[in-house]
């Protein structure tokens, strides 16, 4: 009887149903297009964020020490006696959050003397630096990932796949305007006891320092300075998670943390829990977060959440006001049947159960639509604003559902209280 | 022996007195008309009989138990078991079939039972039309469903507020047909008329006036 009378009601009430059915499918589909949205524009952002260069870097721990000390310069020889190993640059790709790292790259620098004299840094570096690493993996590794925003205006990145790739050079655009170098000149520098000749195979704007220095490969420098397999510093570039109060106590000292939080920060891919792993990869090494970097993201990515927040919020209190007033046109119209049932024996339990059911039917079929509806607005904002898209989140179906089971009752609340208040006699004849 | 009694019943609502001070008694099996002209008070006394509102003050006795206090979830449960209520305008759920209408009633009752239910619209004449909505019934077809659907739980107490003001003379006549067939079974009937001819067929008129009781006329020539 029961399914009877919920069947025939949502038969014949089809119309103001479907209505219901889309003012709650609008609601839906905000909901997931938004949560969807936000739980991936974390890695969406990150990834955005990670063309704009380094968020770690490695360093010796003792030449670390002493430069923060005592503020001694990157290249400066008072440290020269503190480096990492080159062959350890692999180990970056072993941590945890291997898959995590997008690129990194190493340096090492010194002065050159140019032939007119002038001392000029010179940074050795790998720019499309071939790895092929202990666990099968193969990969490139450089600065034509790290600084993706240099403009190259003259030649072409050097390419370290090209044999004599160690006897060519890349010139900042100010250097190489100051003097008058173009692509293809050979340019003779001297570094201490060595010398070499060198070929410019790129003229690169960067827009600040780097314009008036010289980047040539990390065999190149290393051999200038007798500094074969070393390295001063590694830049890298991971997708992280932006710090919570767990992240915040864990890069203070990890140590102090319960083994319970310990796992979950080192299972999550705070840049802190990245560093960490960096340095038990690496010996000897100490890696920092690159701190404006990391909190621009996280600042960017709480405001972003929020705005979609409220969207999310406002989209849904909007669909329990339509769904309030349809609702109750919906109990007004069939005042008269509710007060012959009331007449007849039902209870205000019986009735109230009878249009919840109808309600939460409808709002399951209105649901089920604005799931898939916000699913493809999550696509189409993925797409056009970060060119990729959105992942499905599964989280994201329990999280809706109660939303909408929410929203849905409580913009049924008004028509509730209005069944119950419903005197039979008032609705079936006259008062008096 | 009196199954309803109304004793000093007053139904105030703001300064107008929809009833006053009115005292009547039904008997078991008694069939009343209750009469008068528009605005005496008789839909707000079918109301409180028919447990659908209560009186500002004075007693309600049904089966000797005042229920004028009582609470509406009590009202509720006195008028699914113990009235059978059939209304002018044939109130009929719209989009169940004749017998499922009758079977509402069982179901808020009871359990739902198919074949009494189509027993019951056989007795109105209409086991037929049992699949019929109410939009393909006439309204005399729709009335004699209400009849039905009022007596399938077995009542004590039958109360029709104008069961014929919408019905044409055949139609009135079937329906008057069936409240005898009721009052000889020993159902009580209470219906509420201002039809002479309606309230002729009944034992006893009670002749409301301006929310007092006018007269009551004993029907020298009812059962004959």
């Amino acid at each position: 009887m029961l399914l009877k009378m919920i069947r025939g009601v949502l038969f014949h009430q089809r119309g103001k149903m479907l209505l219901i059915a889309f003012t709650i499918a609008l609601g839906a589909s905000l909901a997931t297009g938004m949560l969807n949205v936000m739980m991936d524009v974390g890695d969406k952002v990150n990834q955005e964020l990670k063309t704009y260069g380094a968020n770690i870097t490695v360093k010796p721990k003792d030449a670390s020490l002493l430069s923060d000390i005592y503020d001694i310069g990157e290249n400066g020889e008072a440290i020269a006696a503190s480096y990492l190993r080159e062959e350890d640059l692999g180990k970056i790709k072993t941590i945890f959050w291997a898959f995590n790292i997008v690129d990194f790259t190493p340096f090492l620098d010194t002065t050159v003397t140019i032939p007119d004299g002038t001392p000029v840094k010179t940074v050795g570096t790998w720019f499309n630096h071939h790895l092929s690493l202990p666990t099968g993996e193969e990969l490139d590794a450089g600065v034509v990932g790290m600084r993706s925003w240099w403009d190259i205006t003259a030649g072409k990145w050097l390419d370290e796949k090209d044999a004599n790739a160690d006897s060519e050079i890349m010139v900042g655009a100010v250097l190489a305007d100051q003097q008058g170098w173009s692509v293809g000149d050979t340019v003779t520098i001297k570094a201490g006891q060595h010398e070499k000749q060198l070929v410019i195979a790129g003229i690169y704007d960067a827009g600040g320092d780097e314009d008036q220095q010289i980047f040539a490969t990390l065999d190149c420098v290393q051999g200038l300075t007798d500094r074969e397999g070393k390295v001063a510093s590694i830049e890298v570039s991971a997708i992280t998670t932006p710090d919570n109060e767990l992240a915040k106590r864990a890069a203070k000292n990890p140590q102090a943390l319960s083994s319970r939080d310990y796992e979950t920060w080192y299972c999550t891919a705070y840049v802190s829990a990245i560093c960490y792993q960096i340095q038990e990869a690496i010996p000897n090494s100490l890696a920092t977060a690159v701190r404006q970097v990391a909190e621009g993201e996280g600042a960017i990515l709480e405001k972003t959440q929020l705005l979609m927040i409220l969207i999310t919020a406002l989209s849904l209190v909007g669909s329990a006001l339509g769904i309030s007033n349809l609702v109750t046109a919906s109990v007004m119209e069939r005042a008269q049947e509710i007060g012959l049932l009331k007449a007849i024996g039902a209870k205000d339990r019986s009735i109230t159960g009878v249009i919840i059911v109808e309600i939460l039917i409808t709002a399951l079929i209105g649901g089920v639509i604005g799931y898939f509806m916000g699913f493809g607005f999550a696509q189409l904002i993925g797409q056009s604003v970060f060119g990729s898209a959105v992942e499905m989140k599964l989280k994201v179906i329990p999280i809706v559902a109660a939303l909408i089971t929410l929203v849905t009752m409580a913009g049924s609340l008004p028509a509730i209280r209005m069944v119950l208040r419903l005197r039979p006699a008032e609705v079936l004849h006259g008062g008096h | 022996m009196s199954l309803l009694e109304l004793k000093n019943i007053s139904k105030i609502y703001g300064e107008l007195k929809a009833l006053d001070n009115v005292s009547i008694h039904v008997d078991k099996g008694e069939w009343v008309a209750i009469m008068g002209p528009s605005g005496s008070g008789k839909s707000t006394m079918m109301n409180i009989i028919g447990c659908m509102d209560k009186p500002s003050s004075g007693e309600v006795l049904l089966d000797g138990v005042d229920i004028s206090k009582e609470s509406s979830k009590a009202l509720t449960d006195i008028r699914r078991d113990k009235i059978g209520l059939v209304f002018q305008q044939f109130h009929m759920v719209n989009y169940l079939t004749a017998v499922e209408n009758v079977m509402v009633s069982q179901y808020y009752h009871s359990m739902p039972d198919e074949e009494e239910a189509l027993e019951a619209l056989g007795r109105v004449g209409l086991r037929e039309r049992a699949r019929h909505l109410p939009s393909q019934l006439s309204g005399g077809e729709q009335q004699r469903v209400c009849v039905a659907r009022a007596l399938i739980n077995h009542p004590e107490l039958i109360l029709a507020d104008e069961p014929t003001g919408n019905l044409d003379e055949a139609n009135e006549n079937i329906v008057l047909d069936l409240f005898r067939q009721l009052h000889d079974e020993g159902t009580t009937l209470i219906v509420v008329t201002h039809d002479p001819e309606v309230a002729e067929a009944a034992q006893r008129t009670i002749v409301l006036e301006h929310g007092r009781v006018a007269r009551e006329i004993i029907n020298e020539n009812f059962g004959k």
